[in-house]
């Protein structure tokens, strides 16, 4: 009965996800022009934009969130469906955590497949692209689950922007320096692996805390 | 099974809205909840389905704190709540309204019921049209659904349903709170306008204080 | 009309509080900061390495110790007051937020100034002035989302969840810098020599961090108290206190 209840959230999630096609795009372009000003900016030597590459693509990622993840509560907030949410029989972080994983799915996996691209434009070598793949992988989620809990509790200022970069960037520093360090790791011939292993734990450490504070920020946000 | 108000005060931007207010929804009772603007009506309701915490006092639902997590469970399966906020997605049609808040709730039902309750509220042919197209009072017909679907429920928190809705719709809906009351069912509501057809309720007045 | 409210017996008790504990922390921070900076800065023997601006060190590290183990008492309070429902306890987190940020700025400013000899630079991207940075952000952010709330207990609470999110974050991120510092060592100049230091030197630090921590807990307590008037304009104990104070 209650696996029910989740299966229908995510069903609606991604249903009501893909009905916004302008607003599931808009971050995803905003990445690709953010990296693409790059080149332009500190010139086209392939070495410079190799040496920066890693720095760039994270910054653009983290900066993209932030514009996505102002969308995560806001309609269901305004509408009123967190409130029926709070009312079900299932519990609501475990709702949030379905609410945040369809969040990832739709806004950060195409971040993920558009990066092949990127790593073309700033001239990464393949084991650099390899270490970005799987920085990405690890750490968009871990993006998600800490964005969501600010986002949880800005959602009923109507003034979420510069506040939210206010309160997250800071928390997402660590993401931005073990996943880049990774990167340069790679750049060199050397294992990532103690890089990726941080970045893991640090997931799993989100995976088993976040889903609580965000199910608590929302209540907070109903009050 | 009722729904208990004991000593309940409340404050909301560091204003007492209301003090000490106690009362119980019995079972086959309709209570009106009267005040004015920023009276604390909706505060009351919000503090009764435990959104807002009070500033003193508890609610019990069955005679227990609903904020004990079984005695939540329970009151969240037999509670319907319709806020001012509708809840209904303008990006999805009023049966995937429907649908989507049946699922959620944990409520079975067929594709032809909610194509009949639909039908019921006058929404015939809007069921596939995205809600965002629909008129105000359209949307709330499609909140107001709710009501028909969950059968289990024993208590309605309702804060103005019939806001947007014309004169036959609130006639509807008054006839199908009377039903509900007649089997056993306890409602609390606010309202602007003055209820037409329901008769015999119990009036809990706040007063708006400084 | 005003009735009295049970909880609220709370915010008058903590404004008492408040107001016996204070004389104790204000002669405190009067009289460890005199001596230990008139010491520090006059009598203590001038380093042999650094000459006299080595005299910096009796602000810059007692405000850089405070601001760390300032978020750690924020971060307590609103843990305080998120399990046991107090709201006096969020009030005492946002009394201390700005004074904490405050300690955190000093810490950076004077470790700019002192960068200035050292290294022939305001600034470097230093481990520890970096993690400074950063717990200003978080400071900021803490101070920013309470005052965006219009619903001040709504905006305790969610400001609470920031800084004990923070108070979890700050242990990683300074590991992360320590990290990324080394990893770059070769831009920066990371460490400074750390000779024990002699006694002389070591005494009027330590006073110096116990009137800066008695300043941080007068300053606190203070803005507790406003709060706490200002939240509770209504209450007639309030009032009652106004009309005494005007006679």
């Amino acid at each position: 009965m209650r696996s029910g209840v989740y299966a229908a959230m995510f069903k609606r999630e991604y249903t009501l996800a893909f009905r916004q096609k302008a607003e599931l795009v808009q971050p995803l372009v905003f990445f690709v022009l953010v990296v693409s000003l790059f080149p332009l900016g500190v010139g086209p030597s392939p070495e410079i934009l190799q040496r920066i590459g890693p720095g760039v693509i994270w910054v653009a990622a983290i900066l993209s969130s932030l514009l996505g993840m102002e969308r995560l509560f806001r309609d269901d907030f305004q509408n009123g469906w967190l409130e029926q949410l709070a009312l079900t029989d299932a519990s609501l972080a475990g709702l949030m955590a379905i609410k945040v994983f369809t969040h990832w799915l739709v806004s950060f996996v195409p971040l993920v497949i558009v990066s092949p691209l990127l790593a073309l434009f700033l001239n990464l070598t393949e084991p650099m692209y390899w270490a970005l793949l799987a920085t990405l992988a690890i750490g968009t989620p871990l993006i998600s689950l800490v964005g969501a809990i600010a986002v949880g509790l800005t959602m009923g200022l109507n003034r979420g922007g510069v506040l939210l970069a206010l309160l997250l960037i800071p928390l997402f520093i660590p993401l931005l320096i073990f996943a880049t360090s990774a990167i340069e790791s790679a750049a060199m011939q050397l294992s990532y692996m103690p890089q990726l292993a941080i970045l893991g734990a640090l997931l799993l450490l989100a995976f088993a805390f976040t889903p609580f504070a965000i199910s608590y920020a929302v209540r907070v946000s109903l009050n | 099974m009722s729904l208990e108000a004991v000593n309940l005060s409340c404050v909301r931007r560091d204003r007492v809205l209301f003090e000490q207010q106690s009362f119980t929804l019995n079972a086959g009772e309709l209570t009106y909840l009267l005040g004015e603007n920023g009276a604390g009506k909706t505060s009351l309701l919000r503090i009764l389905i435990g959104f807002v915490e009070p500033a003193a006092g508890q609610v019990l639902y069955g005679g227990s704190a609903i904020t004990h997590s079984d005695v939540r469970r329970k009151f969240n399966a037999e509670l319907i709540y319709i806020g001012h906020k509708s809840a209904v997605d303008p990006h999805a049609s009023a049966f995937e309204n429907s649908r989507f808040w049946c699922a959620q709730h944990g409520v079975s039902v067929t594709q032809e019921l909610i194509y009949s309750v639909l039908a019921t509220l006058g929404l015939v042919g809007l069921e596939d049209i995205p809600c965002g197209q629909l008129s105000a009072g359209q949307n709330r017909r499609v909140a107001l659904a709710r009501l028909w679907f969950k059968a289990t429920a024993k208590v309605w928190v309702l804060d103005e349903p019939f806001t947007a809705l014309d004169v036959k719709g609130i006639e509807l809906l008054e006839r199908h709170i009377e039903a509900f009351l007649a089997r056993g069912g306890s409602v609390i509501l606010t309202s602007h306008q003055p209820l037409s057809h329901l008769t015999g309720w119990r009036p809990l007045e706040l007063e708006y204080r400084l | 009309m005003w009735k009295w409210l049970h909880p609220y017996a709370k915010t008058e008790r903590a404004y008492v509080l408040c107001n016996t504990l204070l004389p104790w922390f204000v002669v405190t921070a009067v009289l460890s900061l005199s001596i230990g900076t008139l010491w520090g800065l006059v009598f203590a023997p001038a380093d042999y390495q650094q000459g006299d601006s080595f005299r910096i060190i009796y602000i810059h590290v007692p405000s850089a110790l405070l601001s760390m183990s300032t978020y750690v008492a924020m971060a307590v309070a609103a843990a305080v007051g998120m399990i046991w429902q107090w709201r006096t306890a969020y009030m005492a987190m946002i009394a201390i937020a700005p004074v904490g940020a405050v300690m955190t700025f000093i810490a950076l400013v004077t470790g700019a100034a002192w960068g200035k000899p050292m290294w022939g630079t305001w600034w470097v991207w230093d481990a520890r002035l970096t993690s400074e940075l950063i717990l200003l952000f978080l400071y900021l952010g803490v101070m920013a989302l309470y005052s965006a709330f219009d619903d001040k207990r709504q905006g305790g609470k969610a400001a609470g969840v920031m800084a004990i999110v923070g108070v979890v974050n700050i242990p990683i991120i300074h590991y992360s810098v320590e990290w990324w510092n080394t990893l770059h060592q070769g831009a920066t100049i990371t460490k400074f020599d750390k000779p024990s230091i002699a006694p002389e030197m070591l005494w009027p630090l330590l006073i110096n961090l116990l009137g800066f921590a008695a300043f941080v807990g007068a300053v606190s307590l203070v803005r507790m108290r406003n709060e706490i008037i200002r939240r509770e304009i209504h209450r007639p104990w309030v009032v009652l206190i106004a009309k005494q104070a005007s006679k």
